[in-house]
């Protein structure tokens, strides 16, 4: 997948969670759960919604990875290197 | 006979709009099934049934505003007649139509003009007084009303904001009654949650992503096993006494996305199984945030719990929701220095808080609840 169709995606998913959020007005090296106030639970929601978005597995130990956008983009490049887009 | 009446959705309540009936006469019903849908300033709330029987007659009719105790319907005990859920013959004549009519349809006398003239300039009917024979809507008074404005639909934008606002109003009303006639007393302890954290760590290890238990999920069946062990925090200061309860319903603080606050009830946390917990837990936040709770869910909470650990926070001191008796509050679980055996470590450490009506208990109660809370923690496997 490339990186415009990881952004679109995490870009898809955070909407459902937050819709009344601005998300190009996000620091993407800055905690974003805090920015967005997303609780334990919202983020447990977004990281299933990344899971169908990418059919990627994400283990509880890589939450660390994922604090901010530009760490989630990364991770998800990673996981998806290689991989044509569904979507 | 039974009657189903319009219940109190909390302290403040004293009435709602009925918006939706979920049940027609003749159609059997079950304790706990939804009969209708309410509009209450804390959003839209599906009103439960607590007998079985068939519904007999349906007394109100949508977009009436009704005060608390109001006969909706009367439900006959028992099963239907032979002819089953929708007999053959006449169904009873009830005043109003049942399932959701159309706004306006068969609950006003109006003159067609007058239909149209309101279709026209965007007036709701239910809320224009009719002066013709019988109290029948004619022009002039759908002029009349959308002249004033006060008849005029509202648009989406104007009613979210007035819902907001009538969210907002209610939290201050119940929040201030609380500080008015509540002495609270707080209480604070340190727990290490090293041990809850590797079991959580080993359990989740094995679990797919939708079956991952949060550490929300333990905490909570923390507080209700350690409430009964100390049942005087779980109950309700009524007529200056103190009412028990022995179902533990935890009335969990869930923050709306447009800045409210509800905190719904997750029924018998006692004896739930964790897994069962986290089920209930997601569909009730799920509800919350779609505006889709129940009305047993909003009346009957007996204690209340609040976690802002994922905002950062790391000591929260709460507001007791009368007529409850506490509140137990979580923060974020931060790594800390901790001494234990003479020896100095790295822990990840949770400030649990206990906020609780000086009238039902003293501090000691309230030093126990913390202590059996703790204990609970540190032997996650017992939960």
């Amino acid at each position: 997948m490339t990186e415009q169709e990881v952004h679109l995606g995490i870009k898809r998913a955070l909407s459902k969670i937050a819709p009344e959020a601005d998300l190009d007005s996000v620091d993407a090296q800055a905690p974003f759960r805090e920015e967005l106030a997303l609780d334990s639970y919202d983020f447990l929601q977004l990281l299933l919604d990344l899971h169908q978005e990418f059919s990627v597995e994400i283990p509880e130990s890589d939450y660390g990875k994922l604090r901010t956008l530009e760490g989630l983009r990364g991770y998800l490049l990673t996981k998806t290197t290689g991989r044509v887009a569904q979507k | 006979m039974g009657e189903f009446r319009m219940p109190s959705l909390g302290a403040d309540m004293e009435a709602a709009i009925l918006r939706t009936w979920r049940v027609n006469p003749g159609q059997k019903v079950h304790c706990g099934d939804i009969l209708a849908e309410v509009e209450t300033d804390k959003g839209l709330i599906e009103i439960e049934v607590f007998e079985d029987g068939t519904v007999d007659r349906i007394l109100a009719a949508p977009g009436n505003k009704l005060p608390v105790g109001t006969v909706l319907a009367t439900i006959a005990a028992g099963e239907p007649g032979p002819a089953g859920p929708l007999p053959a013959g006449p169904l009873p004549a009830g005043p109003t139509p049942a399932v959701s009519p159309a706004p306006g349809e068969g609950r006003f006398r109006v003159s067609p003009l007058a239909r149209k003239r309101a279709a026209e300039a965007g007036v709701d009917l239910s809320r224009v007084t009719g002066t013709g024979p019988g109290g029948t809507i004619q022009v002039a008074d759908v002029e009349r009303a959308a002249a004033q404005g006060a008849g005029t639909v509202p648009s989406a934008k104007e009613e979210a904001l007035s819902m907001a606002l009538r969210h907002r109003r209610a939290i201050a009303a119940a929040m201030a009654r609380s500080n008015r006639e509540i002495p609270h007393y707080y209480l604070q302890t340190r727990i290490d949650m090293s041990r809850a954290f590797a079991w959580l760590k080993e359990i989740n290890a094995q679990r797919p992503m939708e079956e991952r238990l949060l550490s929300a999920v333990l905490l909570t069946k923390a507080v209700a096993l350690a409430l009964k062990q100390v049942p005087e925090l779980n109950g309700f200061w009524l007529e200056e006494r103190l009412v028990q309860k022995q179902a533990v319903h935890v009335g969990f603080a869930i923050a709306l996305r447009e800045g409210a606050l509800i905190a719904p009830a997750l029924h018998d946390v006692d004896s739930k199984s964790l897994d069962q917990l986290r089920a209930a837990l997601s569909d009730l936040i799920a509800r919350a945030r779609a505006g889709r709770l129940r009305s047993s869910e909003l009346s009957d909470a007996t204690v209340t719990v609040t976690n802002l650990g994922d905002l950062g926070v790391e000591t929260l001191f709460g507001v007791i929701y009368p007529p409850q008796v506490a509140l137990v509050g979580f923060g974020k679980i931060r790594e800390q220095p901790w001494s234990e055996n003479g020896m100095l470590g790295v822990r990840p450490v949770l400030v649990a808080t206990l906020a609780a009506d000086h009238r039902a208990t003293d501090g000691l109660r309230g030093a126990q609840f913390l202590g059996a809370l703790e204990r609970y923690l540190n032997a996650p496997e017992t939960l």
